[in-house]
């Protein structure tokens, strides 16, 4: 049984209001190491066995197509044991 | 882990049981053996524990509560009363509108956002399951010290919340408060009120009733969302190495409820219930012991067959969890398969979990044994009654005693200052920060929504019928003398209705307490509770239902007693109202009702740090005679608004800054007049034309006005007090946002 | 003339919608998400809500319902499309329209009477408006904040395919104060703010929302 992961962030380009909102929160904490913040998401599926290419193939597409909206963000995918 | 049924009960008479860590006294465990004739199964004693909790029983309030029956005045326009989910009035033209308020608080401390957003979505299911068509919320919030650290926590998240939950399902948000003051630092209060409409032939109850038909499970799996006590006994069950359970928060999805709503209106719709129960507090101990109790007495559920989110929960905790989101229904056999089908359109959860019997047994079975035979009504109903002591709390008497001693504004440079003042107070100021976070016109039928002094829905686009609510409290002169409170905040809520034209018709009340174990709370509750129901007796205003929130406490340290009144009225035509501000220059300002010295309890009292004094004594007899001008004057009035809190100086604020008309107006002892908060009184503004119809309508109805000024200009100006509108809208709108950005 | 209104699992605003399509002058149609029928009408309003609770991002899922399909085919072939709020978030989710509507720029759900500017009335739901014509509309969202890349940006405003922008403070991040916008042809549009709930003053801020609706039967007489 394998995960596959994909992770989701709003393009650098993109208004990121959430992330501006962490890292000004972050220092009120006293949390003072952040530069910056930047929030996304997180897709965690799961299959039997080992991902073949083809799989993690049809994950690229589902992460283009459905998981992500590329017109205003970036996907990674990653296999995770 | 061995399943405790009913049948190893009757063998093990001597198991030791954690009753006490459950919440249950020892006479009160005992009592359960008694009504079984044998000990309970773990699942029988956590279902007992609690639903003869507080917070489901009402054993602490329920003897004076009984009050509102005994002393429930004539009225025609009652369809439903107290103990159903909520109160139905009959508002004419065949529709029946349902509403009540109810509290959230302690959730919403932990869980700000969380607390709040169930808090809403625990009221409208309420409504949904009386069978109407919820139309509007209201949200009366009361927080510790508006500059404390901790408010900052908790205010934007319990608004957000309101507003999350509340603008997913669709309901616009008419009105509500936000109150401050120390005493609710721990303890702030979430008080949701939803109304909803339906025909009178739509009227559902909470009964199972009919032998065979079937009990019903819709809407959200079950999880382990708000278990509070039972995780320690699921902790005992397990043994050692097992994983421990933390209670954890109940969760909500509007978007759940929102199909939830539309499903269960197609399944009303089409007649296929017999009775509905929401599923709030207690779950499905709740559910199954009071529908089996409304109906024909018995009820076998197959807890097995609940839908799960999470497989590891075992049965104490399915029955005592709180996961939102479910509904439980009583269908014809005949039906339930055009039942499944529409929940089936709506993509919504749905399993037959049993059925009703005849006989006195609520019979609950885990994979085909019995681990819960218990004669509902004890469950449900006949819980511990308590007549916990009272006693008047010795700081009555010191306050009362003392004179509150605050300046009195005089010159022109005072009388400014305290008018900015007030306008800038957190309690006063201007609340868009909160309330621009909530949909007003979702539905397109709101008339009235903040700052209006009710909020108001128009439930027929033809006839243009409409209702308009109204929720008010003041915890000040509740603590000065709880009884006059009490009558108090039934007052302005009726008379808040009446400003805008429409006939105050029913009650509904939120009562928030500190700890019912200290006897002066329970003096301050019992007073509450009787000047409310002598209140509403005297003005014909039955209680459909409500609720009572106690414990609202931090070490010694009680809430201010903080009943929270809702008024519902019916306006015949919407279009009629009359709204709460003028438009032009050039109408006459009145005041209705007449200004006496009461500046104890008062929010310039309060800024002041006073906390002494008298509370006024109310004149409901003269309140009443004031509703009847202010619906008589609807036909002219150009504007009405009810002074409250803040009195003629934050009446007067709240009015040229609604439209940016300016005001002049000439006031004796000017000080007194603008700070002194005298029940029993609005502003009205009239075309000069009117004046001797205002004037017959005062001596007819014997209540004095005074003729304030006219309305115009850029300015409110107050004798030589000249202030502008530019200074005095900032001074009101930028409290919030410096508070909370 | 008959309107379509799409209801998803979870859209708020369609009694609205139908409503206003009726006050406009045309019969308001109901449509069912799952149906794959847009039962000969001759347009169509997506109108405001949460369908399926915001979930993944506004109108991601919606946009795969089985009556988005014919809606894609027949926008393409020209019927005019108007997507409010919500609706305007699955329109960009189905690329009919470009750019994506984000998370408001102060992170709060935002309930205000907002004025905007009408500033391209040539569109099947704008040519009841002068042209630069303010109007008062209700504007209630959390995600109404429009993004695109400077390419998108340069092309909807060189090409004049902004049909609305904000008037005065920008209410929440949208680039350019864009409030709405059109496909090429001009039969899609895009609008945040909620025109249904101002079509008269008892109810609403004005009765400005309404020429969105009186707009389409211009524009079918044509």
């Amino acid at each position: 049984m394998a995960k596959i992961v994909v992770e989701v962030m709003l393009k650098p380009e993109v208004l990121e209001p959430q992330g501006n909102a962490l890292a000004a929160a972050l220092p009120r904490l006293g949390f003072n190491f952040a530069k910056s913040v930047r929030q996304g998401k997180r897709f965690e599926i799961e299959i039997d066995g080992e991902p073949t290419p083809a799989q993690l193939a049809e994950v690229e597409k589902a992460a283009e197509v459905l998981l992500s909206n590329p017109v205003i963000e970036n996907y990674v995918v990653r296999v995770e044991k | 882990m061995a399943l405790d049924t009913v049948a190893i009960a009757q063998t093990t008479p001597d198991n030791s049981q954690p009753f006490a860590e459950l919440g249950l006294k020892p006479d009160e465990y005992a009592r359960i053996k008694e009504i079984l004739g044998r000990r309970p199964t773990s699942s029988e004693l956590a279902m007992y524990s609690v639903m003869w909790s507080e917070h489901c029983s009402y054993k602490s309030s329920k003897v004076h509560l009984k009050q509102f029956g005994e002393k429930a005045p004539k009225s025609d326009a009652l369809l439903v009363g107290i103990g159903e989910n909520a109160g139905v009035v009959d508002v004419g033209q065949g529709y029946a509108v349902t509403f009540k308020i109810e509290s959230h608080n302690h959730p919403s401390f932990v869980e700000p956002y969380q607390g709040a957003a169930t808090g809403v979505g625990g009221i409208v299911r309420d409504i949904l399951t009386m069978g109407a068509r919820p139309i509007a919320v209201m949200d009366p919030l009361r927080f510790g010290p508006a500059d404390a650290p901790d408010t900052r926590r908790v205010l934007p998240g319990i608004v957000a919340g309101v507003g999350g939950y509340g603008n997913c399902l669709g309901l616009p948000n008419i009105g509500g408060e936000v109150t401050f003051d120390e005493t609710y630092a721990g303890n702030p209060l979430v008080n949701a009120l939803c109304v909803g409409v339906m025909k009178h032939s739509d009227i559902k109850l909470a009964k199972a009733a009919g032998a065979g038909n079937l009990v019903v499970l819709y809407g959200a799996k079950t999880g382990g969302d708000g278990i509070g006590g039972v995780s320690v006994l699921a902790s005992e069950t397990f043994g050692a190495g097992g994983s421990t359970k933390r209670p954890s928060v109940q969760v909500g999805d509007p978007f759940v409820e929102k199909v939830l709503i539309e499903c269960s209106l197609e399944i009303f719709a089409e007649d296929l219930v017999v009775g509905i129960q929401d599923l709030g507090g207690a779950g499905l101990s709740c559910a199954t012991s009071e529908l089996a109790s409304g109906g024909s007495g018995g009820m076998k559920v197959q807890l097995d067959k609940v839908p799960l989110r999470d497989p590891s929960l075992s049965p104490e905790e399915i029955l005592m969890s709180e996961s939102q989101e479910r509904m439980c229904a009583i269908v014809e056999p005949s039906k339930i398969d055009r039942f499944l089908e529409i929940c089936k359109k709506w993509d919504v959860t749905v399993t037959v979990i049993g059925e009703v019997t005849d006989g006195n047994h609520l019979e609950i079975t885990w994979n085909g044994e019995l681990i819960v035979d218990v004669p509902p009504r004890t469950v449900a109903h006949d819980g511990p009654v308590y007549n916990r002591p009272l006693a008047q709390p010795d700081y009555i008497n010191q306050v009362n005693s003392q004179t509150v001693n605050v300046p009195i504004p005089v010159t022109a440079s005072e009388i400014k200052a305290a008018v900015l003042k007030l306008a800038a107070a957190p309690n006063l100021a201007d609340k868009s920060w909160v309330t621009s976070q909530y949909d007003k016109y979702v539905q397109g039928n709101t008339i009235q929504s903040q700052p209006d002094d009710s909020g108001m829905i128009r439930i027929d686009e033809t006839t243009n019928l409409g209702v308009a609510i109204s929720t008010d409290a003041n915890a000040n002169w509740s603590y000065l003398n709880p009884y006059q409170g009490a009558k108090l905040a039934l007052a302005e809520a009726a008379r808040n209705i009446a400003t805008a034209g429409a006939r105050p018709l029913a009650v509904t009340n939120c009562l928030n307490f500190g700890s019912p174990e200290d006897p002066g709370v329970m003096w301050q509750f019992a007073e509450s509770v009787r000047g409310l129901a002598d209140g509403c007796l005297e003005m014909g205003l039955p209680v459909t239902g409500g609720n009572v929130s106690f414990y609202n406490q931090t070490g010694s340290v009680a809430i201010l007693p903080t009943p929270v009144i809702g008024v519902l009225g019916v306006i015949q035509d919407v279009r009629t109202r009359t709204p709460m501000s003028f438009t032009s220059a050039g109408l006459d300002l009145y005041l209705v009702g007449q200004t006496q010295e009461d500046l104890a309890g008062s929010e310039w009292a309060f800024l002041h740090n006073q906390r002494v004094g008298q509370a006024p004594e109310a004149d409901l007899q003269r309140e009443m005679r004031l509703i009847e001008l202010l619906l008589e004057g609807n036909s002219f009035f150009t504007a009405a608004h009810d002074l409250s809190q803040g009195g003629l100086s934050a009446g007067l604020t709240e009015m040229v800054l609604r439209h940016k008309v300016g005001a002049t107006v000439s006031l004796e002892n000017p000080g007194v007049a603008l700070l002194s908060e005298t029940p029993g009184r609005v502003i009205v503004a009239i075309n000069p034309a009117d004046t001797s119809k205002l004037e017959a309508l005062a001596i007819k109805n014997t209540i004095a006005i005074t003729k304030l000024g006219t309305t115009g200009g850029d300015s409110l100006t107050i004798n030589d007090a000249v202030i502008s509108l530019a200074e005095l809208s900032t001074a009101h709108t930028s409290t919030f946002p410096k508070l909370f950005g | 003339m008959r309107v379509g209104v799409i209801t998803f699992p979870g859209t708020l605003d369609d009694r609205d919608a139908a409503r206003a399509v009726g006050a406009g002058g045309a019969e308001a149609v109901a449509l069912w998400h799952g149906d794959a029928d847009l039962k000969s009408v001759d347009a169509v309003v997506l109108p405001g809500g949460f369908s399926y609770g915001d979930y993944l991002r506004c109108g991601a899922i919606s946009r795969f319902a089985p009556v988005m399909q014919l809606v894609i085919e027949a926008a393409n072939k020209g019927m005019p499309v108007l997507g409010i709020c919500n609706g305007f978030q699955v329109l960009c989710e189905s690329h009919l329209l470009p750019g994506a509507l984000t998370r408001n720029s102060d992170l709060h759900f935002l309930c205000r009477d907002q004025e905007i500017e009408v500033v391209n009335n040539q569109t099947a739901w704008t040519n009841s408006f002068k042209q630069g014509e303010k109007v008062v509309i209700p504007l209630k969202n959390g995600e109404g904040s429009f993004q695109c890349d400077d390419q998108t940006l340069a092309m909807l405003e060189g090409e004049g395919r902004v049909i609305a922008r904000y008037v005065g403070e920008n209410p929440n991040g949208s680039r350019n104060l864009i409030a709405g916008i059109s496909n090429a042809k001009g039969n899609v549009v895009g609008l945040m703010p909620h025109p249904e709930h101002a079509i008269n003053e008892l109810t609403g801020p004005s009765a400005q929302g309404l020429g969105f609706f009186t707009s389409i039967l211009n524009a079918m007489v044509k």
